[in-house]
Protein backbone atom coordinates (compact mmCIF):
# COMPACT_ATOMS: atom_id res chain seq x y z
CA UNK A 1 0.00 0.00 0.00
CA UNK A 2 2.75 2.58 0.97
CA UNK A 3 6.34 2.50 0.71
CA UNK A 4 7.01 0.88 4.23
CA UNK A 5 4.56 -1.98 3.27
CA UNK A 6 4.90 -4.96 1.01
CA UNK A 7 2.98 -4.73 -2.11
CA UNK A 8 1.89 -7.28 -4.87
CA UNK A 9 3.36 -6.83 -7.84
CA UNK A 10 -0.11 -6.09 -9.92
CA UNK A 11 -0.70 -3.18 -7.64
CA UNK A 12 3.09 -2.04 -8.05
CA UNK A 13 2.54 -2.44 -11.97
CA UNK A 14 -1.22 -0.69 -12.18
CA UNK A 15 -0.09 1.88 -10.26
CA UNK A 16 2.56 2.72 -11.71
CA UNK A 17 1.10 3.11 -15.02
CA UNK A 18 -1.51 5.21 -13.79
CA UNK A 19 0.69 7.60 -12.76
CA UNK A 20 3.08 7.31 -15.83
CA UNK A 21 -0.32 8.05 -17.87
CA UNK A 22 -1.29 10.90 -15.89
CA UNK A 23 2.14 12.38 -16.43
CA UNK A 24 2.13 11.77 -20.43
CA UNK A 25 -1.48 13.59 -20.17
CA UNK A 26 0.21 16.55 -18.09
CA UNK A 27 2.94 17.05 -20.41
CA UNK A 28 1.36 16.08 -23.96
CA UNK A 29 0.38 19.35 -24.77
CA UNK A 30 3.48 21.67 -24.07
CA UNK A 31 5.59 18.96 -25.52
CA UNK A 32 3.79 19.67 -28.81
CA UNK A 33 3.48 22.89 -28.67
CA UNK A 34 7.52 23.19 -28.41
CA UNK A 35 8.08 20.73 -31.22
CA UNK A 36 6.24 22.09 -33.68
CA UNK A 37 7.46 25.34 -33.01
CA UNK A 38 10.39 24.06 -35.19
CA UNK A 39 8.72 22.69 -38.00
CA UNK A 40 9.67 23.73 -41.26
CA UNK A 41 5.56 23.95 -42.01
CA UNK A 42 3.23 26.82 -42.93
CA UNK A 43 0.74 25.28 -39.86
CA UNK A 44 1.11 24.03 -36.62
CA UNK A 45 0.61 20.35 -37.34
CA UNK A 46 2.31 17.46 -38.46
CA UNK A 47 3.69 15.70 -41.31
CA UNK A 48 7.09 16.48 -39.74
CA UNK A 49 8.63 18.60 -43.08
CA UNK A 50 12.45 19.31 -40.86
CA UNK A 51 13.56 21.36 -38.43
CA UNK A 52 14.04 25.01 -38.68
CA UNK A 53 14.28 28.21 -36.71
CA UNK A 54 12.39 30.23 -39.11
CA UNK A 55 9.40 30.76 -36.70
CA UNK A 56 11.73 33.10 -34.19
CA UNK A 57 14.04 34.39 -36.81
CA UNK A 58 13.10 34.67 -40.28
CA UNK A 59 11.39 38.03 -41.96
CA UNK A 60 10.38 37.02 -45.37
CA UNK A 61 6.75 37.94 -46.59
CA UNK A 62 5.22 34.25 -45.96
CA UNK A 63 6.77 33.73 -42.36
CA UNK A 64 7.41 36.15 -39.73
CA UNK A 65 9.31 34.99 -37.02
CA UNK A 66 8.80 36.18 -33.46
CA UNK A 67 11.31 38.02 -33.24
CA UNK A 68 10.09 40.62 -36.32
CA UNK A 69 6.58 40.24 -35.44
CA UNK A 70 5.61 43.95 -34.70
CA UNK A 71 2.00 43.07 -33.34
CA UNK A 72 3.38 40.40 -30.95
CA UNK A 73 6.73 42.02 -29.70
CA UNK A 74 4.67 45.09 -28.78
CA UNK A 75 1.98 43.34 -26.51
CA UNK A 76 5.13 41.11 -25.12
CA UNK A 77 6.06 44.87 -24.09
CA UNK A 78 2.49 46.01 -23.19
CA UNK A 79 2.62 42.41 -21.09
CA UNK A 80 6.28 43.34 -19.45
CA UNK A 81 5.44 47.01 -18.40
CA UNK A 82 1.73 46.08 -16.83
CA UNK A 83 3.35 42.81 -15.25
CA UNK A 84 6.01 45.33 -13.84
CA UNK A 85 3.81 48.09 -12.55
CA UNK A 86 1.69 45.46 -11.01
CA UNK A 87 3.92 43.78 -9.35
CA UNK A 88 5.41 46.41 -7.44
CA UNK A 89 2.54 48.28 -6.68
CA UNK A 90 1.14 44.31 -4.99
CA UNK A 91 4.16 44.17 -2.75
CA UNK A 92 4.31 47.13 -1.52
CA UNK A 93 0.31 47.17 -0.64
CA UNK A 94 0.62 43.64 0.02
CA UNK A 95 3.87 43.88 2.72
CA UNK A 96 1.97 46.56 3.94
CA UNK A 97 -1.28 44.49 4.59
CA UNK A 98 0.94 41.78 6.22
CA UNK A 99 1.99 43.86 8.60
CA UNK A 100 -1.40 45.33 9.71
CA UNK A 101 -3.14 41.98 9.84
CA UNK A 102 -0.41 40.35 11.79
CA UNK A 103 1.22 43.18 14.02
CA UNK A 104 -1.35 46.10 14.22
CA UNK A 105 -4.88 46.06 16.40
CA UNK A 106 -7.16 48.16 15.74
CA UNK A 107 -11.50 47.96 16.04
CA UNK A 108 -13.07 46.15 12.73
CA UNK A 109 -9.80 44.27 12.09
CA UNK A 110 -11.82 40.70 11.61
CA UNK A 111 -14.28 42.35 8.63
CA UNK A 112 -11.36 43.97 7.01
CA UNK A 113 -9.25 40.41 6.54
CA UNK A 114 -12.51 38.92 5.61
CA UNK A 115 -12.62 41.63 2.42
CA UNK A 116 -9.00 41.10 2.10
CA UNK A 117 -9.63 37.21 1.00
CA UNK A 118 -12.50 38.37 -0.75
CA UNK A 119 -10.98 38.21 -4.30
CA UNK A 120 -9.54 34.84 -3.77
CA UNK A 121 -13.14 33.51 -3.90
CA UNK A 122 -14.91 36.61 -6.98
CA UNK A 123 -13.94 34.81 -10.57
CA UNK A 124 -12.44 37.30 -12.65
CA UNK A 125 -14.61 37.84 -14.82
CA UNK A 126 -16.28 38.97 -12.24
CA UNK A 127 -13.75 41.54 -10.73
CA UNK A 128 -13.31 42.48 -14.34
CA UNK A 129 -16.65 43.72 -15.33
CA UNK A 130 -17.20 45.32 -12.08
CA UNK A 131 -13.66 47.32 -12.17
CA UNK A 132 -15.06 48.20 -15.77
CA UNK A 133 -18.59 49.67 -14.75
CA UNK A 134 -17.01 51.03 -11.57
CA UNK A 135 -14.22 52.89 -13.55
CA UNK A 136 -17.50 53.99 -16.42
CA UNK A 137 -19.32 55.77 -13.57
CA UNK A 138 -16.74 57.60 -11.99
CA UNK A 139 -15.29 58.56 -15.33
CA UNK A 140 -18.99 59.73 -16.22
CA UNK A 141 -19.02 61.85 -13.11
CA UNK A 142 -16.58 63.42 -13.30
CA UNK A 143 -17.26 64.27 -16.94
CA UNK A 144 -20.30 65.73 -15.81
CA UNK A 145 -20.04 67.04 -12.92
CA UNK A 146 -16.30 68.53 -12.31
CA UNK A 147 -16.44 68.59 -16.23
CA UNK A 148 -12.40 66.84 -16.71
CA UNK A 149 -11.97 64.05 -19.36
CA UNK A 150 -10.00 61.46 -17.32
CA UNK A 151 -7.98 59.08 -19.59
CA UNK A 152 -7.28 56.72 -16.91
CA UNK A 153 -10.58 55.40 -16.21
CA UNK A 154 -11.35 54.28 -20.04
CA UNK A 155 -10.53 50.51 -20.75
CA UNK A 156 -6.60 50.54 -21.65
CA UNK A 157 -3.46 50.66 -19.83
CA UNK A 158 -4.41 51.84 -16.15
CA UNK A 159 -7.67 50.03 -16.00
CA UNK A 160 -6.20 46.70 -16.80
CA UNK A 161 -2.90 47.54 -14.13
CA UNK A 162 -5.51 48.48 -11.33
CA UNK A 163 -7.66 45.19 -12.35
CA UNK A 164 -4.95 42.98 -11.60
CA UNK A 165 -3.28 44.77 -8.68
CA UNK A 166 -6.72 44.15 -7.34
CA UNK A 167 -6.55 40.57 -6.32
CA UNK A 168 -2.66 39.80 -7.18
CA UNK A 169 -2.36 41.98 -4.02
CA UNK A 170 -3.92 39.30 -1.96
CA UNK A 171 -1.46 36.69 -2.83
CA UNK A 172 1.11 38.62 -1.93
CA UNK A 173 -0.46 39.25 1.49
CA UNK A 174 -1.14 36.11 2.64
CA UNK A 175 2.89 34.91 1.00
CA UNK A 176 4.24 37.45 3.23
CA UNK A 177 1.75 37.09 6.36
CA UNK A 178 2.94 33.32 5.93
CA UNK A 179 6.67 34.67 6.28
CA UNK A 180 5.94 37.51 9.65
CA UNK A 181 4.04 34.49 11.51
CA UNK A 182 7.52 32.56 11.74
CA UNK A 183 8.78 36.13 12.98
CA UNK A 184 10.60 36.19 16.53
CA UNK A 185 9.00 39.14 17.80
CA UNK A 186 11.21 39.39 21.00
CA UNK A 187 13.67 40.62 18.16
CA UNK A 188 11.31 43.66 18.04
CA UNK A 189 10.97 43.93 21.66
CA UNK A 190 14.90 43.93 22.50
CA UNK A 191 15.33 47.03 19.63
CA UNK A 192 12.68 48.69 21.35
CA UNK A 193 14.22 48.45 24.87
CA UNK A 194 18.09 50.10 23.12
CA UNK A 195 15.71 52.79 21.96
CA UNK A 196 14.92 52.64 18.12
CA UNK A 197 11.83 53.77 16.98
CA UNK A 198 8.93 51.35 15.01
CA UNK A 199 9.61 52.46 11.41
CA UNK A 200 13.71 51.44 12.69
CA UNK A 201 12.83 48.45 14.15
CA UNK A 202 10.65 47.45 10.52
CA UNK A 203 13.16 49.27 8.34
CA UNK A 204 16.39 47.44 9.99
CA UNK A 205 14.69 43.98 11.72
CA UNK A 206 11.73 43.27 9.83
CA UNK A 207 11.95 44.16 6.11
CA UNK A 208 15.38 42.15 6.01
CA UNK A 209 13.61 38.95 7.86
CA UNK A 210 10.60 39.40 4.99
CA UNK A 211 13.02 39.96 1.92
CA UNK A 212 13.20 36.39 0.55
CA UNK A 213 9.70 35.86 0.86
CA UNK A 214 9.10 39.46 -0.66
CA UNK A 215 10.93 38.98 -3.34
CA UNK A 216 9.44 35.07 -4.00
CA UNK A 217 6.06 37.01 -3.34
CA UNK A 218 7.18 39.45 -6.28
CA UNK A 219 7.66 37.59 -8.85
CA UNK A 220 5.12 35.54 -8.75
CA UNK A 221 2.80 38.39 -8.76
CA UNK A 222 4.65 39.22 -11.90
CA UNK A 223 3.85 35.77 -13.59
CA UNK A 224 0.44 35.94 -12.19
CA UNK A 225 -0.06 39.58 -13.81
CA UNK A 226 1.44 38.76 -17.16
CA UNK A 227 -0.42 35.49 -17.28
CA UNK A 228 -3.90 36.87 -16.62
CA UNK A 229 -6.69 36.78 -18.95
CA UNK A 230 -10.03 36.73 -17.11
CA UNK A 231 -9.73 39.94 -15.43
CA UNK A 232 -7.45 41.84 -18.02
CA UNK A 233 -10.39 40.61 -21.11
CA UNK A 234 -12.85 43.20 -20.36
CA UNK A 235 -10.27 46.21 -19.27
CA UNK A 236 -8.32 46.41 -22.36
CA UNK A 237 -7.61 48.98 -24.28
CA UNK A 238 -6.53 49.14 -27.42
CA UNK A 239 -2.84 47.95 -26.63
CA UNK A 240 -3.56 44.07 -25.97
CA UNK A 241 -1.50 42.28 -23.88
CA UNK A 242 -0.07 38.99 -24.74
CA UNK A 243 -2.66 36.82 -23.37
CA UNK A 244 -5.20 38.50 -25.06
CA UNK A 245 -3.39 38.68 -27.84
CA UNK A 246 -2.48 35.25 -28.51
CA UNK A 247 -6.02 34.07 -27.63
CA UNK A 248 -7.17 36.13 -30.52
CA UNK A 249 -5.18 34.95 -33.29
CA UNK A 250 -5.47 31.26 -31.30
CA UNK A 251 -8.92 31.72 -31.89
CA UNK A 252 -9.27 32.91 -35.24
CA UNK A 253 -6.43 30.34 -36.29
CA UNK A 254 -2.24 31.41 -36.75
CA UNK A 255 1.11 29.80 -38.09
CA UNK A 256 3.53 28.49 -35.94
CA UNK A 257 4.58 31.83 -34.12
CA UNK A 258 1.97 30.81 -31.45
CA UNK A 259 4.26 27.43 -30.88
CA UNK A 260 7.36 29.86 -30.86
CA UNK A 261 6.21 31.93 -28.13
CA UNK A 262 4.72 29.33 -26.31
CA UNK A 263 7.98 27.81 -26.46
CA UNK A 264 9.76 31.01 -24.84
CA UNK A 265 6.71 31.23 -22.51
CA UNK A 266 7.55 27.66 -21.01
CA UNK A 267 11.31 28.32 -21.39
CA UNK A 268 10.90 31.56 -19.30
CA UNK A 269 8.36 30.74 -16.95
CA UNK A 270 10.17 27.16 -15.91
CA UNK A 271 12.88 29.36 -14.69
CA UNK A 272 11.02 31.93 -12.96
CA UNK A 273 9.76 29.12 -11.08
CA UNK A 274 12.87 26.75 -10.86
CA UNK A 275 14.48 29.81 -9.22
CA UNK A 276 11.25 30.49 -7.06
CA UNK A 277 11.23 26.96 -5.64
CA UNK A 278 15.16 26.60 -5.01
CA UNK A 279 14.68 30.18 -3.19
CA UNK A 280 11.86 28.86 -1.01
CA UNK A 281 13.64 25.88 -0.83
CA UNK A 282 16.39 27.21 1.08
CA UNK A 283 14.54 29.77 2.99
CA UNK A 284 12.63 26.52 4.58
CA UNK A 285 16.17 25.54 5.41
CA UNK A 286 17.63 28.53 7.05
CA UNK A 287 14.86 29.13 9.39
CA UNK B 1 7.58 49.68 28.84
CA UNK B 2 7.71 46.33 25.93
CA UNK B 3 4.81 45.02 27.56
CA UNK B 4 2.35 47.68 26.57
CA UNK B 5 4.26 48.11 23.09
CA UNK B 6 4.10 44.55 22.05
CA UNK B 7 0.37 44.04 22.61
CA UNK B 8 -0.16 47.19 20.60
CA UNK B 9 -3.38 47.86 22.54
CA UNK B 10 -4.90 51.27 20.16
CA UNK B 11 -5.10 52.95 23.91
CA UNK B 12 -2.30 52.66 25.54
CA UNK B 13 -0.22 52.94 22.40
CA UNK B 14 2.44 56.00 21.43
CA UNK B 15 2.66 58.41 18.51
CA UNK B 16 4.66 55.97 16.53
CA UNK B 17 2.49 53.22 16.94
CA UNK B 18 -0.13 55.50 16.09
CA UNK B 19 1.83 56.83 12.71
CA UNK B 20 2.75 53.37 11.40
CA UNK B 21 -1.16 51.85 11.34
CA UNK B 22 -1.99 54.72 9.60
CA UNK B 23 0.85 54.06 7.25
CA UNK B 24 -0.41 50.18 6.81
CA UNK B 25 -4.31 51.04 6.71
CA UNK B 26 -4.60 53.81 4.53
CA UNK B 27 -3.31 51.72 1.35
CA UNK B 28 -5.05 48.69 2.31
CA UNK B 29 -8.17 50.54 2.92
CA UNK B 30 -7.93 52.59 -0.58
CA UNK B 31 -6.97 49.15 -2.20
CA UNK B 32 -9.99 47.32 -0.56
CA UNK B 33 -12.14 50.05 -0.77
CA UNK B 34 -12.03 51.27 -4.38
CA UNK B 35 -11.18 48.20 -6.17
CA UNK B 36 -13.11 45.97 -4.31
CA UNK B 37 -15.84 46.75 -2.02
CA UNK B 38 -16.64 50.24 -4.44
CA UNK B 39 -17.34 47.94 -7.70
CA UNK B 40 -19.03 45.69 -6.61
CA UNK B 41 -21.57 47.52 -5.19
CA UNK B 42 -22.02 49.38 -8.46
CA UNK B 43 -22.24 46.51 -10.36
CA UNK B 44 -25.31 45.32 -7.67
CA UNK B 45 -26.88 48.97 -8.09
CA UNK B 46 -26.30 48.22 -12.45
CA UNK B 47 -28.42 45.27 -12.54
CA UNK B 48 -31.19 46.99 -11.16
CA UNK B 49 -31.48 49.55 -13.86
CA UNK B 50 -32.56 50.02 -17.27
CA UNK B 51 -30.53 50.44 -20.24
CA UNK B 52 -30.07 54.27 -19.57
CA UNK B 53 -30.45 54.84 -23.68
CA UNK B 54 -33.90 54.21 -23.11
CA UNK B 55 -33.94 57.05 -20.77
CA UNK B 56 -33.77 56.38 -16.81
CA UNK B 57 -36.37 54.35 -15.75
CA UNK B 58 -35.55 53.84 -12.18
CA UNK B 59 -34.82 50.90 -10.21
CA UNK B 60 -36.13 47.82 -11.98
CA UNK B 61 -36.10 43.71 -11.51
CA UNK B 62 -36.56 43.31 -15.68
CA UNK B 63 -32.44 42.16 -15.80
CA UNK B 64 -33.25 39.40 -13.59
CA UNK B 65 -36.80 38.76 -15.18
CA UNK B 66 -35.38 38.45 -18.53
CA UNK B 67 -32.67 35.90 -17.41
CA UNK B 68 -35.73 33.75 -16.10
CA UNK B 69 -37.57 34.49 -18.80
CA UNK B 70 -35.36 33.71 -21.88
CA UNK B 71 -34.25 29.78 -21.81
CA UNK B 72 -31.20 30.20 -23.26
CA UNK B 73 -29.86 32.10 -20.00
CA UNK B 74 -30.94 30.36 -17.58
CA UNK B 75 -30.08 26.72 -19.25
CA UNK B 76 -26.44 27.98 -19.48
CA UNK B 77 -26.57 29.01 -15.64
CA UNK B 78 -27.37 25.52 -14.83
CA UNK B 79 -25.33 23.84 -17.20
CA UNK B 80 -22.61 25.85 -16.52
CA UNK B 81 -23.39 25.14 -12.72
CA UNK B 82 -23.68 21.14 -13.41
CA UNK B 83 -20.80 20.91 -15.13
CA UNK B 84 -18.59 22.55 -12.53
CA UNK B 85 -19.64 20.32 -10.09
CA UNK B 86 -18.73 17.63 -12.62
CA UNK B 87 -14.89 18.80 -13.41
CA UNK B 88 -14.47 19.36 -9.33
CA UNK B 89 -15.45 15.53 -9.15
CA UNK B 90 -13.15 14.43 -11.75
CA UNK B 91 -10.59 16.60 -10.76
CA UNK B 92 -10.53 14.79 -7.72
CA UNK B 93 -10.89 11.65 -8.56
CA UNK B 94 -7.61 12.28 -11.09
CA UNK B 95 -5.55 13.74 -8.55
CA UNK B 96 -6.68 11.84 -5.12
CA UNK B 97 -3.83 8.92 -6.44
CA UNK B 98 -1.49 10.42 -8.08
CA UNK B 99 -0.83 13.05 -4.95
CA UNK B 100 -1.07 9.77 -2.68
CA UNK B 101 1.88 8.11 -4.73
CA UNK B 102 3.96 11.14 -4.48
CA UNK B 103 3.46 11.57 -0.76
CA UNK B 104 3.32 8.20 0.65
CA UNK B 105 4.28 5.27 -2.15
CA UNK B 106 7.13 6.67 -4.37
CA UNK B 107 10.56 6.27 -2.63
CA UNK B 108 11.31 10.00 -0.33
CA UNK B 109 14.10 11.72 -2.63
CA UNK B 110 11.96 10.67 -6.13
CA UNK B 111 9.11 12.18 -4.52
CA UNK B 112 10.54 15.88 -4.13
CA UNK B 113 11.26 15.45 -8.19
CA UNK B 114 8.29 13.95 -8.86
CA UNK B 115 6.04 17.08 -6.87
CA UNK B 116 7.97 19.76 -9.20
CA UNK B 117 7.28 18.25 -12.04
CA UNK B 118 3.67 18.23 -11.04
CA UNK B 119 3.71 21.39 -10.38
CA UNK B 120 6.01 22.79 -13.26
CA UNK B 121 3.24 22.64 -16.43
CA UNK B 122 0.83 25.16 -13.88
CA UNK B 123 3.43 27.87 -14.25
CA UNK B 124 2.75 27.81 -17.92
CA UNK B 125 -0.19 30.09 -19.08
CA UNK B 126 -3.55 28.83 -19.50
CA UNK B 127 -3.52 29.53 -22.75
CA UNK B 128 -0.78 28.44 -23.75
CA UNK B 129 -1.61 24.59 -21.91
CA UNK B 130 -5.44 24.95 -24.22
CA UNK B 131 -3.20 25.51 -27.65
CA UNK B 132 -1.46 23.01 -26.95
CA UNK B 133 -4.30 20.70 -26.39
CA UNK B 134 -6.18 22.29 -29.69
CA UNK B 135 -3.00 21.55 -32.09
CA UNK B 136 -3.08 17.89 -30.58
CA UNK B 137 -7.04 17.08 -30.72
CA UNK B 138 -8.01 19.16 -34.21
CA UNK B 139 -8.79 17.72 -37.40
CA UNK B 140 -6.15 18.36 -38.91
CA UNK B 141 -4.24 17.64 -35.23
CA UNK B 142 -0.70 15.46 -34.01
CA UNK B 143 -3.36 13.01 -32.63
CA UNK B 144 -5.32 12.27 -36.54
CA UNK B 145 -2.24 12.21 -38.03
CA UNK B 146 -0.58 9.60 -35.76
CA UNK B 147 -4.07 7.60 -36.15
CA UNK B 148 -4.33 7.84 -39.51
CA UNK B 149 -0.47 6.50 -39.97
CA UNK B 150 -1.27 3.71 -37.73
CA UNK B 151 -4.50 2.85 -39.97
CA UNK B 152 -6.39 3.51 -36.99
CA UNK B 153 -8.75 5.41 -38.53
CA UNK B 154 -9.06 5.92 -42.25
CA UNK B 155 -10.53 9.81 -42.15
CA UNK B 156 -9.26 12.14 -39.70
CA UNK B 157 -11.68 12.97 -36.31
CA UNK B 158 -12.59 16.23 -35.03
CA UNK B 159 -12.00 15.51 -31.69
CA UNK B 160 -12.25 19.01 -30.52
CA UNK B 161 -15.53 21.37 -30.17
CA UNK B 162 -17.48 18.81 -28.07
CA UNK B 163 -18.42 18.57 -24.60
CA UNK B 164 -16.38 15.50 -23.34
CA UNK B 165 -12.95 17.47 -24.60
CA UNK B 166 -13.74 20.52 -22.84
CA UNK B 167 -14.66 18.70 -19.41
CA UNK B 168 -11.32 17.10 -20.38
CA UNK B 169 -9.81 20.82 -20.62
CA UNK B 170 -11.12 21.60 -17.86
CA UNK B 171 -10.07 19.26 -15.40
CA UNK B 172 -6.55 19.60 -16.85
CA UNK B 173 -6.80 23.37 -16.20
CA UNK B 174 -7.69 22.73 -12.49
CA UNK B 175 -5.69 19.53 -11.53
CA UNK B 176 -3.12 21.80 -9.73
CA UNK B 177 -5.48 23.04 -7.43
CA UNK B 178 -6.17 19.87 -6.41
CA UNK B 179 -2.97 18.05 -6.45
CA UNK B 180 -1.13 20.99 -3.81
CA UNK B 181 -3.69 20.73 -1.13
CA UNK B 182 -4.02 17.04 -1.27
CA UNK B 183 -0.55 16.76 -1.15
CA UNK B 184 -0.51 18.91 1.57
CA UNK B 185 -2.83 17.07 4.06
CA UNK B 186 -1.14 13.67 3.10
CA UNK B 187 1.83 14.77 4.01
CA UNK B 188 0.71 15.55 7.24
CA UNK B 189 -1.04 11.99 7.66
CA UNK B 190 1.31 9.58 9.78
CA UNK B 191 2.15 6.42 7.74
CA UNK B 192 1.78 4.11 10.97
CA UNK B 193 -1.32 4.69 10.73
CA UNK B 194 -1.88 2.77 7.25
CA UNK B 195 0.17 0.16 9.02
CA UNK B 196 -1.57 -0.07 11.79
CA UNK B 197 -4.52 -0.76 9.44
CA UNK B 198 -2.90 -3.46 6.95
CA UNK B 199 -1.51 -5.04 9.82
CA UNK B 200 -5.14 -5.77 11.43
CA UNK B 201 -6.45 -7.01 8.04
CA UNK B 202 -7.77 -3.74 5.98
CA UNK B 203 -7.73 -3.56 2.54
CA UNK B 204 -6.25 -0.57 0.30
CA UNK B 205 -10.02 -0.08 -0.33
CA UNK B 206 -11.31 -0.01 3.40
CA UNK B 207 -7.88 1.81 4.20
CA UNK B 208 -8.55 4.88 1.55
CA UNK B 209 -12.17 5.04 2.96
CA UNK B 210 -11.78 4.94 6.78
CA UNK B 211 -7.75 6.52 7.18
CA UNK B 212 -7.39 8.26 3.67
CA UNK B 213 -9.90 10.46 2.60
CA UNK B 214 -11.81 11.46 5.98
CA UNK B 215 -7.57 12.65 7.14
CA UNK B 216 -7.79 14.47 4.02
CA UNK B 217 -10.62 15.91 3.93
CA UNK B 218 -9.50 19.59 4.50
CA UNK B 219 -7.67 19.60 1.83
CA UNK B 220 -10.51 17.77 -0.02
CA UNK B 221 -12.27 21.05 0.60
CA UNK B 222 -10.39 23.67 -0.03
CA UNK B 223 -8.98 22.01 -3.08
CA UNK B 224 -12.82 21.56 -4.34
CA UNK B 225 -13.68 25.33 -3.39
CA UNK B 226 -10.85 26.69 -5.50
CA UNK B 227 -11.28 24.57 -8.82
CA UNK B 228 -15.07 24.75 -8.48
CA UNK B 229 -15.24 28.30 -8.35
CA UNK B 230 -12.07 28.56 -11.29
CA UNK B 231 -14.25 26.18 -13.39
CA UNK B 232 -17.23 28.57 -12.97
CA UNK B 233 -15.61 31.58 -14.17
CA UNK B 234 -13.39 30.25 -16.72
CA UNK B 235 -13.77 31.89 -20.27
CA UNK B 236 -10.50 30.21 -22.33
CA UNK B 237 -11.20 27.07 -22.36
CA UNK B 238 -14.96 26.46 -22.79
CA UNK B 239 -14.12 29.13 -25.46
CA UNK B 240 -11.94 27.61 -27.18
CA UNK B 241 -12.32 23.59 -26.85
CA UNK B 242 -16.27 23.71 -26.75
CA UNK B 243 -18.40 23.77 -29.51
CA UNK B 244 -21.38 25.28 -30.72
CA UNK B 245 -23.72 24.16 -28.07
CA UNK B 246 -21.03 24.47 -25.30
CA UNK B 247 -21.83 27.72 -23.74
CA UNK B 248 -20.57 28.83 -21.08
CA UNK B 249 -21.99 31.85 -18.69
CA UNK B 250 -19.12 33.90 -18.72
CA UNK B 251 -19.40 33.85 -22.27
CA UNK B 252 -23.12 34.75 -21.89
CA UNK B 253 -21.94 38.07 -19.82
CA UNK B 254 -18.58 38.73 -22.44
CA UNK B 255 -21.71 38.80 -24.88
CA UNK B 256 -23.88 41.15 -22.84
CA UNK B 257 -20.72 43.48 -22.13
CA UNK B 258 -19.45 43.33 -25.60
CA UNK B 259 -21.56 42.28 -27.98
CA UNK B 260 -24.63 43.49 -27.18
CA UNK B 261 -23.22 46.00 -25.25
CA UNK B 262 -26.65 45.84 -22.17
CA UNK B 263 -24.39 46.19 -19.39
CA UNK B 264 -26.99 46.64 -17.54
CA UNK B 265 -28.13 42.86 -18.46
CA UNK B 266 -24.17 41.61 -18.32
CA UNK B 267 -24.21 43.36 -14.74
CA UNK B 268 -27.27 40.67 -13.67
CA UNK B 269 -25.61 38.24 -14.81
CA UNK B 270 -22.27 38.89 -13.48
CA UNK B 271 -23.82 39.06 -9.70
CA UNK B 272 -26.19 36.16 -10.28
CA UNK B 273 -22.66 34.07 -11.30
CA UNK B 274 -21.10 35.69 -8.34
CA UNK B 275 -24.29 34.92 -5.55
CA UNK B 276 -23.62 30.94 -7.15
CA UNK B 277 -20.07 30.88 -6.46
CA UNK B 278 -20.42 32.47 -3.04
CA UNK B 279 -23.42 30.23 -2.15
CA UNK B 280 -21.24 26.79 -3.03
CA UNK B 281 -18.22 28.15 -1.52
CA UNK B 282 -20.56 28.56 1.69
CA UNK B 283 -22.22 25.79 1.57
CA UNK B 284 -18.88 23.74 1.17
CA UNK B 285 -17.18 25.41 4.04
CA UNK B 286 -20.37 25.02 6.24
CA UNK B 287 -21.19 21.37 5.32
CA UNK B 288 -17.30 20.48 6.90
CA UNK B 289 -17.02 23.11 9.43
CA UNK B 290 -14.12 24.77 8.05
CA UNK B 291 -13.53 28.85 7.52
CA UNK B 292 -12.24 30.35 4.98
CA UNK B 293 -9.23 32.12 6.67
CA UNK B 294 -8.09 28.91 6.86
CA UNK B 295 -8.98 26.91 3.77
CA UNK B 296 -6.90 29.72 1.77
CA UNK B 297 -3.36 28.84 3.55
Amino acid sequence: MIRSLPRSRGYTMGYGLYVTLYFVFLFAPLAVTCVLAFNDSQFPSLPWKGFTLDWFLADLPARTGIFHDRGNLSSIFTSAQTAILVSVLATLVGTCAAFLFEQEEFPLKGALYFLMLAPLVVPGVILGISILIAATTAGTFMEDVLGIDVGILRPGFWLVVLGQFSFITTFVTLVVSARLKKFDRTLEEAALNLGATRLEVIRYITLPFLRTAIIGAGAVAFLMSFENFNTTLFLVGSEPTLPINLYLQVRDGSTPVINAISFLLIVGTSLVACVNLYAGRRTEVSS
Amino acid sequence: MSAAVMSSAPTRSGPGLRLTLALFLTPVVLWLGLLIVLPHIDLLIMSFRMDPSFGDQGWSLENYHQFFAEPIYWLTFVRTAGYSVLVTLLTFLVSLPVAFYVTKVVARNTSRFLLTMLLLPFWVSELVRVYGWMILLRESGVLNHWLMALGITGAPVEMLYNDATMIMGLVYTSMLFMVVPLVSVLESLDDSLIEAACDLGAGPWTIMRTIVVPHCMPGIVSGGIVVFMLTLGNYLTPNLMGGKNSLWFTEQIYNQFIASFNWNQGAAFGFLLLALSSCIIWLGLRLTGQKLSRVVQ
